[in-house]
């Protein structure tokens, strides 16, 4: 079977158009029709292993698929040109999408990101379409002067600057790959519903991972500061009793991640108040009631109720505030907004829990 | 579920000057929120403009220069880095350290 698959087994047919795990630069000079790269519609076990390792970030960037013109099926003079960008994900799904139509793929050069996130930073863009038009030789290989550009790549791409200096005219296909069959057979025409984007639970799901994996890793910082402090002892550092006392504090702060990395994004909809900042605080407040009641404190003095109650909450509510970056609602001026607010808060509650954590320890040592 | 979550009210930057909209309808095409209806075959209109996540599509297909937004990323760490480096928020996607969206 054909595949563009890369760092594994490859068939030799396409393998040599498609070299892929190192960053790739645009070719100097075109494709010419004749030596398009011909794709194959079908998944292999290889892309469907890619695709879980393009959702962990660091495999994210070097995922691309080589700029230019490609072939999906039999394509001839008057098939369609769909545009796709050279994150190979972005690439994947629309070949899938395409299965049994015969079409034309446009590569655009986006440095291996996906079509929504180069759109707005400019590569999925209108002088990349231009230029991968021209070097393509596009008004050669088809017949007509039409191109179907994702919707979701119009934050980058001027459709009638492209139409100027090339001649093609873009039609947008809809969000959902799935839904090109369904676009192309109606003439070209999305739904209402094919235009607008989803935010389902499962997308929320999926986005999880990336929310959760650098709040685990300022929790490991989190967790060795609190260790270090607990363990401090005027007689020198005892480890034995940080890993003691310092159980609630472990288990509060891994709750507070939970809370604002996975539950508030899983139940974002169904959270009171539009801001996220708000919404992590409220889940991070019954979070942090329900460690507190199930944890036996060895020293359950106030300062670690005074503690616990502003900080943990506000954690959760700082990392659901993260999520912003993974919606598809949040704008720019809404996050500003928040955060003019929230920064102040969080600035001094770090200080305020800081000052807290040692009230707690003078405590501990009975010097208070 | 979930296509109706609102985020802030009344914060978007997006502006419309219906005076130079020839209703092409290229507006609707492009935002993914249906912020933009055309009213009876003539004009573009906002149909709910706290919708808008100002990701800019629609201004920069607005052959008319009727649309204008201030297009950005709505991404904390974005802006947040934007803040402490004192440029544009800017999205992390190109380096792997921060992967915003
Ligand atoms: S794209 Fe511009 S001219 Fe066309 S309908 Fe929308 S606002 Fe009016
Ligand atoms: S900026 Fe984006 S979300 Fe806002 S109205 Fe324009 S296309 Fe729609």
């Amino acid at each position: 079977m054909k595949n563009v698959s890369c760092c594994g087994p490859q068939t030799k047919d396409t393998s040599d158009n498609l070299p892929c795990c190192t960053k790739q630069e645009a070719p100097e000079i075109g494709f010419i029709p004749s030596i398009v790269s011909r794709v194959s519609a079908e998944w292999t076990w290889m892309d469907y292993l890619g695709q879980i390792r393009c959702r962990v970030s660091s495999f994210r960037n070097s995922y691309t698929v080589k700029p230019g013109l490609y072939a999906a099926g039999n394509p001839d003079k008057n098939s369609d040109v769909f545009v796709s960008a050279n994150y190979k994900m972005s690439f994947d799904i629309l070949r899938r999408a395409l299965k049994d139509i015969n079409a034309w793929i446009l590569v655009l050069d986006t440095k291996g990101i996906n079509v929504w996130c180069a759109a707005g930073k400019g590569t999925f863009g209108t002088d990349e379409l231009i230029k991968r038009i021209d070097a393509s030789q596009l008004e050669k290989t088809v017949s007509h002067k039409r191109i179907i550009a994702p919707q979701l790549g119009a934050p980058g791409i001027a459709a009638h600057i492209v139409q100027q200096k090339t001649g093609f005219r873009i039609s947008y296909g809809p969000i959902d790959a799935r839904d090109i069959r369904r676009y192309v057979e109606a003439g070209y025409k999305a739904t209402e519903d094919m235009r607008r984007v989803k935010f389902t639970v499962w997308d929320r799901l999926v986005l999880t991972p990336m929310e959760l994996l650098p709040a685990l890793k300022g929790y490991v910082l989190y967790a060795l500061l609190i260790f270090f402090i607990i363990s401090l002892k005027p007689s020198g550092i005892i480890f034995k009793d940080g890993l003691a006392n310092g159980l609630p504090f472990f288990f509060l702060g891994f709750l507070a991640v939970l809370s604002g990395a996975l539950v508030t994004p899983l139940l974002l909809p169904f959270v009171p108040f539009r801001s996220f900042a708000v919404k992590g605080w409220i889940i991070g407040l019954f979070f942090t009631f329900l460690g507190i009641k199930n944890i036996t404190i060895a020293t359950p003095t106030t300062a670690f109720y005074v503690f616990s109650w502003l900080f943990f909450p506000l954690a959760s509510s700082y990392i659901a505030l993260q999520f912003t970056g993974s919606t598809v609602f949040t704008g720019m001026s809404g996050v500003k907004k928040e955060l003019r607010f929230a920064m102040p808060v969080y600035i001094s509650t770090a200080i305020i829990s800081f000052g807290l954590l040692v009230l707690f320890k003078l405590n501990q040592w009975g010097l208070l | 579920m979930g296509a109706s979550v609102k985020y802030l009210a009344n914060v978007t930057s997006l502006k419309f000057f219906s005076d130079t909209c020839t209703g092409c309808g290229r507006c609707v095409e492009v935002c993914p929120h249906a912020v933009f209806i055309i009213v009876s075959g003539k004009k573009a209109a906002l149909s709910d403009k706290d919708r808008c996540m100002e990701c800019g599509a629609c201004a920069r297909n607005c052959a008319f220069g009727a649309i204008a937004v201030n297009a950005g990323v709505g991404c904390a760490s974005a802006i947040i880095n934007g803040m402490v480096t004192g440029g544009e928020p800017s999205c992390g996607c190109s380096d792997a350290q921060n992967a915003c969206c």
